[in-house]
């Protein structure tokens, strides 16, 4: 089997007449950390929402951890299962306590019995940094805690890969690094990531290859070190001076 | 209990301000000045302020007006003086007596309704509350699956709901009592009153429960589906588990609605000739002209039944109000 989990060829996108995407190719392999960055609206959360069917691509092809995601395919399931997602807006499920957010997924979907899908649960909230918490409702609990639990949440699943959209652009300041520096732990622990971020320090520091994308493209692709010093296109230009002139 | 915004501003206790109580005072006394009580239940009552009325009319009604107004201002203020939960529970007793004062200058007869007070409730009661329970449920049922066909992209189920819900919202309920009743005979389907009762029962409250599910469901943040789907839970799985949990708490207070709406509605299948408590407390009184006992009877276990799903409700609030505490 090859290394890799992501693999995308060739993938469109349009909304009506819009096209969100135009021949995206991304191959994201086992332990790669990608971060993807843009302006508004240059189509990075689209591309990651493809990856795990939350959208639909009309052309190309995706696939994840071996499994084709094809426009017929209904057994999406079994991709999400392999893919963990963290969202800006956290999406915790607020009627349920932190530790069942964390037990749901494997209890119901894997069939974890409660017992285990607790030690799991509990295993992620300390690599989190916050067991202590358990017990409590997400609406009891900061920003940058929610983050966290939700990122536990995903990993509870044990997925192949973590997709990050946006994790810390709806946190006060002083959360972000709390944020980051779990999403950076989990990074150098292996865990394969795609992070859509406007954290360029982040970016630098952890990801293997960084991805600019502007309308709906691809536009330019390499290592942090190549990225930052020395972009290739104009648009990356622009926007590495808007970006990091403040 | 869940209140409005609650400012931590200190405020003064509006009945202890005396501007108020002087307005309520002017108020009151206006009233009584100018209804004369001198001959009702109530003015008995205050026959030791006016003496013998009969003689100087126009000082015994300012008495009484000035009497009652000082009673009332009085009551206010000290009111004003306890917590809020024993100022509820005041406030309930004071009007709870003042209404069954009103019933009492009806001047019923108790012992035609203590006669016929366990027949009322083994028969009209039982039925009544079995009526409704069959119907909110099968109401919840058509509600549920309606507020899903209605929030589907399949264009055939939308089109069949809003068809119903449209229908079902659209006539008047004693019409569909009649329509079910008398219309399926005429397609060769002969039905018996109560199940004709709780067809056209759980028809209507099952359209208006469809609108209540739809926009409960339809309230829910759709980042809660995002991440439902992202951890591979399925579409029922979804609902069951995380959308209708919370959907839950937008969507109990219009139900109660309902559900109480419903449990008086019942009294129209009375009509079919369905021994239930409306048609009961008719039958019951009409023969011997004690129809006002039974209705008052009828009325108030009626009134009853309602407190209870009322409880209900309010149970089922606090319940979901956990979540919501920081």
């Amino acid at each position: 089997m090859s290394d890799e989990v992501i693999e995308a060829k060739n993938v469109s996108k349009w909304y009506g007449a819009f096209r969100a995407l135009t021949d995206i190719n991304l191959t994201v392999r086992k332990g790669e950390r990608i971060v993807i960055c843009g302006p508004s609206g240059s189509g990075k959360s689209t591309l990651i929402r493809c990856v795990n069917r939350l959208e639909a691509h009309q052309d190309g092809e995706i696939t994840v951890t071996g499994i084709r995601l094809h426009n017929k395919m209904r057994n999406v399931a079994e991709v999400r299962k392999s893919v963990g997602m963290v969202f800006q807006h956290f999406n915790l499920f607020p009627h349920m306590t932190v530790l069942m957010n964390c037990m749901a997924a494997p209890m119901w979907i894997k069939g974890v019995p409660e017992g285990e899908a607790r030690k799991i649960a509990l295993k992620f909230l300390e690599r989190v940094r916050i067991p202590e918490q358990a017990n409590k409702y997400p609406a009891q609990l900061s920003g940058g805690q929610q983050q966290r639990v939700a990122i536990a949440r995903s990993l509870c699943m044990e997925p192949a890969v973590m997709l990050f959209d946006e994790p810390t652009s709806s946190l006060d300041p002083e959360m972000v690094a709390e944020v980051l520096e779990t999403v950076t732990g989990l990074a150098r622990d292996g865990m394969t990531m795609v992070c859509v971020t406007h954290e360029m320090g982040f970016a630098r520091a952890v990801a293997d290859r960084v991805i600019f994308m502007d309308r709906g493209e691809i536009v330019e692709e390499g290592t942090p070190h190549d990225f930052f010093r020395n972009p290739q296109h104009e648009r990356t230009k622009l926007f590495l001076s808007q970006i990091l002139s403040h | 209990m869940l209140m409005l915004y609650h400012d931590t501003v200190e405020s003064e206790v509006l009945v202890h301000k005396p501007w108020f109580i002087g307005c309520i005072f002017a108020i009151v006394l206006a009233v009584f000045l100018i209804f004369n009580v001198a001959g009702t239940t109530m003015g008995e009552l205050l026959r030791p302020v006016i003496g013998d009325h009969a003689q100087v009319k126009f000082y015994s009604r300012i008495a009484i007006a000035f009497v009652i107004a000082a009673m009332f201002c009085l009551n206010l203020v000290l009111i004003g003086f306890v917590p809020l939960k024993i100022q509820i529970g005041i406030v309930w007793f004071e009007l709870v007596l003042l209404f069954l004062s009103l019933f009492a200058a009806f001047d019923l007869s108790m012992p035609f309704i203590w006669a016929n007070l366990p027949f009322l409730i083994t028969q009209g009661v039982v039925t009544t509350v079995y009526v409704s329970a069959m119907s909110l449920l099968f109401a919840s049922a058509i509600a549920i699956i309606g507020a899903i066909a209605k929030l589907s992209s399949n264009g055939m189920a939308y089109a069949i709901v809003s068809f119903y819900t449209s229908c079902f919202r659209g006539l008047p309920l004693l019409m569909q009592v009649y329509l079910i009743y008398m219309g399926l005979p005429q397609v060769g389907y002969v039905i018996n009153a109560v199940p004709a009762g709780v067809l056209a029962l759980s028809l209507c409250s099952g359209a208006y429960m469809t609108e209540i599910f739809r926009s409960g469901i339809a309230s829910i943040d759709r980042g809660q589906w995002e991440a439902s789907r992202s951890l591979g839970f399925g579409f029922a799985l979804t609902m069951r588990r995380i959308i209708l949990p919370q959907a839950l708490p937008v969507i109990i207070p219009p139900m109660g609605n309902t559900f109480i709406s419903m449990l008086k509605d019942s009294s129209l299948v009375s009509v079919l000739g369905v021994w239930e408590l409306t048609y009961l407390a008719h039958s019951l009184g009409q023969p011997t002209f004690h129809t006002m006992e039974m209705l008052v009877t009828a009325a108030m276990i009626y009134w009853i039944l309602s407190a209870c799903l009322e409880l209900v409700q309010s149970r089922i609030e606090d319940h979901f109000a956990r979540s919501k505490k920081r």
